[in-house]
């Protein structure tokens, strides 16, 4: 068995002990994507003459105190790092490599604790999607099942983590993006509270919307990755004062007396039916380890969704707005007559059809005409949906729901309607509208034999009790230590 | 409530994106689709209810004026255009054309 599936837990006690070295960590990495990232395709930019160096330095260093301190990991390529590709899976920044000139505060804060950058990971163009699928560099495969998506837009990372590329991957999550490709590939993904950690360097898609996160093997990983990379940042006003707790230490406190809802409006019907016993079985174990189940209702549940694919086009419609061709990007044709020419050439040489659907549904819900009726009304209906999550906190201390109706959907299936691919968000969506953390992990499998991920919802900054919950769950069961066979 | 291809084309204009006959069709009928499903939000009441602009809860992030040397150089930065450069100016086509 290779090393690259320690996880970090395992590979920082094995490095401390000497028993294996940081080099001979990222090398197994590293054989492992040339191994099976051909199948896969999670991986779109390689950074491995530079991860050894890296590894080199650290292990003639033998400093191993931080837990991340010699550990491999990858970043979904939207993260900015100095001096490596950084492409958006989008043409518009592939056709001249966009190599940024500064690092995001995210990745910079975790090389400053000596993990190691093996490269780019996969993601929807921009990250626009529900399953890699619009992705310049083509779809990332399901390692469970090569016919099947990976999920998205996160889709890389996931695929990546579970198939032991990196002991653990950066990714992000605006409508669901971490937490729905956790669930498809069986790893853990975890979202953090809107302003938790700093989106400084980061791609931005929708920015009241946008969250950090990352794919891992285990909730404890997950717990020391936040450690690593939360709080505020003077480069992102959007990054919050809380303190950074020891996320960590208060994992084994357990959940007696845990109050969790389980929301009436995420069991709905036409969903999977494996996917719904998995979750409720999920609620058997946490009452069997202490904790009370509580029916709870989020009315605006049905109109989330609605909300969403108002908001987030109108913001990538802004967003996007910077990829003109000036200062970075595809430059389609010098010999444009105007500005003006040259924009539209640039742009519409550049985008893949996903990315202009949402810039301009976004253009029009924001136009002259239509802001009141629908972006107005939307950040109306999003106060609404904000104010169910507080109110069942009221009551309750976390949320258990299912990710996606459906476990990991075939290669292809969603692409004929726009509106089709959106639904696979209803349940992640909400979560994003009210800023609040959430933490996928795994909790059952299909009859087909794909994994099924449940998502452990907290109030806003509520990292820690999440993450508890979710380690008292991995402590009863074995879900998160399956592996695909590739 | 369907967009007509007028509506479509001005849209695109607006977003600096330009659309063939054939792309008008289709993203008028994946526009329409779209937006039908958003018209639902018009059956919640939102009398009385102020918009959610962002869910920080901050109020004026604001820092001392004070200069901080950091970040990437210019000509680091400009290194990034695929535009010819002179005298650390980003040479484009007149704007007007």
């Amino acid at each position: 068995m290779s090393i690259s599936s320690l996880t970090i837990g395992e590979a920082h006690d094995k490095l401390l002990k000497k028993e294996i070295s940081s080099t001979e960590l990222t090398k197994a990495c590293i054989e492992q994507i040339e191994k099976v990232d051909g199948t896969i395709n999670a991986v779109v930019h390689r950074n491995f003459e530079g991860a050894l160096e890296e590894a080199q330095r650290i292990d003639a260093e033998q400093n191993f105190d931080h837990p991340l301190a010699g550990i491999p990991f990858l970043v979904k390529d939207v993260y900015c790092e100095k001096g490596i590709p950084t492409t958006a899976c989008s043409n518009v920044l592939r056709s001249k490599d966009y190599i940024p000139p500064f690092e995001s505060t995210t990745t910079r804060r975790l090389k400053e604790k000596n993990a190691i950058s093996l490269g780019k990971a996969n993601t929807d163009e921009f990250t626009m999607g529900s399953s890699t699928e619009t992705s310049c560099y083509g779809v990332t495969k399901n390692p469970w099942d090569l016919k099947r998506v990976a999920g998205g837009s996160s889709g890389g990372p996931a695929a990546a983590t579970i198939a032991d590329e990196c002991l653990f991957a950066l990714g992000t999550d605006t409508g669901g993006s971490i937490r729905q490709p956790a669930h498809f590939c069986g790893c853990v993904g975890l979202k953090v509270t809107y302003g938790r950690t700093s989106r400084f360097g980061v791609m931005s898609m929708a920015s009241s919307l946008d969250s950090i996160g990352t794919l891992a093997k285990t909730v404890e990983d997950a717990a020391i990755i936040l450690g690593t990379i939360a709080g505020k940042d003077p480069l992102d006003g959007t990054s919050g004062n809380m303190p950074v707790l020891d996320y960590r230490k208060t994992l084994k406190n357990g959940v007696k007396g845990l109050k969790i809802g389980l929301p009436k409006e995420y069991f709905i019907d036409g969903m999977h039916a494996d996917v719904e016993k998995a979750v409720r079985d999920a609620a058997k174990t946490f009452q069997s380890l202490g904790a009370e189940i509580v029916d709870v209702s989020l009315p605006l549940t049905p109109y989330a969704l609605a909300t969403y694919y108002v908001l987030c086009p109108s913001e990538v419609s802004s967003n996007m707005a910077r990829y003109d061709g000036l200062r970075f990007g595809h430059l389609e044709d010098k010999s444009a007559d105007n500005l003006i020419e040259l924009y539209i050439k640039n742009r519409t040489g550049g985008f893949g059809p996903e990315v202009k659907r949402r810039i301009m549904i976004g253009t029009y819900a924001l136009s002259a005409g239509y802001f009141d009726a629908y972006y107005r009304q939307a950040q109306k209906v999003r106060t609404l949906v904000k104010k169910d999550f507080e109110d069942a906190y009221k009551n309750v201390d976390v949320i258990l729901a299912p990710v996606a109706p459906t476990p990991a959907f075939i290669i292809g299936a969603n692409n004929n309607d726009p509106v089709q691919m959106y639904l696979e968000d209803v349940f992640t969506v909400p979560i994003n509208l009210a800023g609040i953390p959430g933490l996928a992990l795994p909790c059952g499998q299909s009859k087909e034999g794909l994994p099924i991920g449940m998502q452990i919802l907290g109030p806003q900054w509520g990292e820690e009790t999440i993450l508890r919950a979710g380690y008292a769950f991995e402590q009863a069961t074995d879900w998160h230590t399956r592996r695909p066979t590739l | 409530m369907p967009l007509s291809p007028a509506q479509v084309r001005h849209i695109a204009k607006l977003a600096r994106l330009e659309i063939s006959d054939a792309e008008v069709e289709k993203y008028s009928r994946e526009l329409s689709s779209i937006l039908s499903y958003i018209e639902k939000l018009k059956e919640v009441d939102t009398t009385g209810v102020e918009p959610t602009a962002q869910v920080t809860g901050l109020t004026n992030a604001f820092r001392e004026d004070v200069i901080a040397p950091q970040g990437p150089t210019t000509a680091e930065l400009l290194a990034t255009s695929p535009l010819p450069i002179e005298e650390q100016q980003i040479e484009t086509p007149s704007a007007h054309g």
